[in-house]
């Protein structure tokens, strides 16, 4: 079942879920940040004492990962070679901008993790959170990526969340309107923690000090 | 009666093998009145008295009804008004000088026969694996035999008014025919008629769908705003909520 196009799709969309809700999990912690450095090391501090459960939550996460990625690449050959001779003009109602953007906005996101994960996890661990934060965002290049690596995902998770009660056959007039608004509203908000944090690394030169 | 000229770049390939090209064509004064098919049988009898090929394209009722004709005309699958197919499109929409280009609808699945004219058989074989019912012949049951509400009546009627034209196919990015499959599992989901096949039909029709080689749904919802009968991307969530119940929940 898995193999067939539509069992494609649901694994897109059961790993999607389960990738976006590490990511609201991962923006409400983060806003501790706004609360200054005891609070933002507190909080990183309890997450890290989770260690166990923490190892098996991070295993999870990199094979949701490895499964959405993984089948998207898949997807995406697939539906290249279902139109080999191309349009010569195409017009398309703008409705589907953001949809057809997902294999972009997913790839930067691949790539922002690569960073990211060399940023603050596969580094010398023993500096405190608050102090690589710093250290990383400080530097405007590294805020100036991080802040279009996040928009990136703000505009895949706003078309994602809708598009995964879409796969899942969820779909019902009375509440579409409100999914597809929630997953705007997710992606907005979303946006504006996330940036947040390395626009204030730059220009408040006091940020979790 | 007002007629206007316009400067057409066709498609022209002679077989499924050899390479196509764009041909340009400047026609004669064209009605107004005319629909666009109308304006192609006077283009191609301006091409045979001139002794050349005349342009290949599908039609056949000519009413909006049948599925047969379609064309992408500047960039849109039945051209620019909406929910229209191209028989019923007509040159009122267009002003004089204008410059149109008209293709074949374009899937790996959907090979070109000539010029325009385009084989749907893989719609064909995704309704011969699955988009019918199963009823005993004999005579005709009485009218309002076996009940069913208004609404899914309406509901099923309304995925019931695809034509199988497969402008779907043709304006989505992934040349995925979803929509298509969605109307027609729908159509038959929703009535009592359709439910002794209930679960295996899904199966059947998608993995018939696969292998004809369209693309995947990504959901980018520009096959609704191309087809000409306006159906709704929801048939899309009925398929794959029909889909995932066979799959899973069906004690078949």
């Amino acid at each position: 079942m898995l193999t067939s196009s539509i069992g494609k799709k649901t694994v897109m969309a059961i790993s999607g879920a389960m990738l976006s809700l590490f990511l609201l999990a991962h923006m409400v912690g983060n806003t501790t940040a706004f609360f200054g450095r005891e609070a933002f090391n507190g909080y990183a501090g309890h997450i890290h004492d989770l260690g166990g459960i923490l190892k098996l939550l991070e295993a999870g996460l990199l094979f949701f990962l490895l499964a959405h990625a993984g089948v998207a690449l898949l997807l995406y050959l697939e539906n290249m070679q279902a139109r080999p001779e191309r349009y010569a003009v195409k017009k398309s109602s703008g409705s589907g901008l953001i949809a057809q953007t997902m294999p972009y906005t997913g790839l930067a996101i691949l790539i922002f993790l690569i960073v990211h994960l060399a940023n603050f996890h596969f580094t010398d661990r023993t500096t405190p959170p608050s102090e690589m934060i710093r250290e990383v965002l400080g530097r405007p290049e590294f805020a100036l990526f991080y802040i279009f690596s996040v928009l990136a995902a703000a505009l895949h998770i706003s078309h994602g969340l809708w598009s995964l009660f879409q796969t899942l056959g969820l779909s019902h007039p009375r509440y579409n309107k409100l999914i597809m608004t929630g997953g705007i509203i997710c992606g907005i908000a979303v946006g504006t923690v996330f940036v947040l944090i390395p626009v204030l690394a730059v220009i408040y030169s006091g940020f979790l000090l | 009666m007002s007629t206007i000229t316009l400067t057409l770049k066709i498609w022209r390939q002679q077989d499924r093998k050899t390479k196509g090209r764009f041909e340009t064509y400047e026609t004669g004064p064209i009605s107004q009145d005319m629909s666009f098919l109308e304006m192609l049988d006077v283009l191609n009898e301006q091409l045979t008295l001139e002794g050349k090929d005349p342009v290949a394209f599908d039609h056949d009722c000519r009413e909006g009804i049948c599925g047969m004709c379609g064309s992408v005309i500047n960039g849109e699958a039945h051209g620019p008004e909406k929910e229209t197919t191209l028989c019923q499109l007509h040159m009122r929409h267009f002003k004089d000088n204008d410059t149109l280009v008209i293709e074949p609808f374009r899937a790996r699945a959907f090979p070109i026969i000539k010029d325009l004219a385009i084989d749907r058989t893989p719609l064909d074989r995704i309704i011969q694996a699955g988009g019918y019912i199963s009823v005993n012949t004999g005579g005709a049951p009485d009218a309002n035999a076996i009940p069913i509400a208004a609404e899914r009546a309406e509901a099923a009627l309304d995925a019931a008014a695809c034509i199988g034209c497969g402008a779907c196919v043709a304006a989505c990015p992934n040349a995925s025919a979803m929509l298509f499959v969605g109307a027609k599992i729908t159509h038959l989901a929703l009535l009592p008629q359709g439910l002794p096949e209930r679960s295996g039909r899904p199966l059947d029709m998608v993995q018939e769908m696969d292998s004809q080689g369209f693309g995947n749904c990504s959901n980018i919802q520009e096959c609704e705003q191309a087809c000409p009968k306006g159906i709704s991307i929801q048939n899309i969530a009925r398929l794959n909520h029909e889909y995932l119940r066979a799959a899973f929940l069906s004690e078949e």
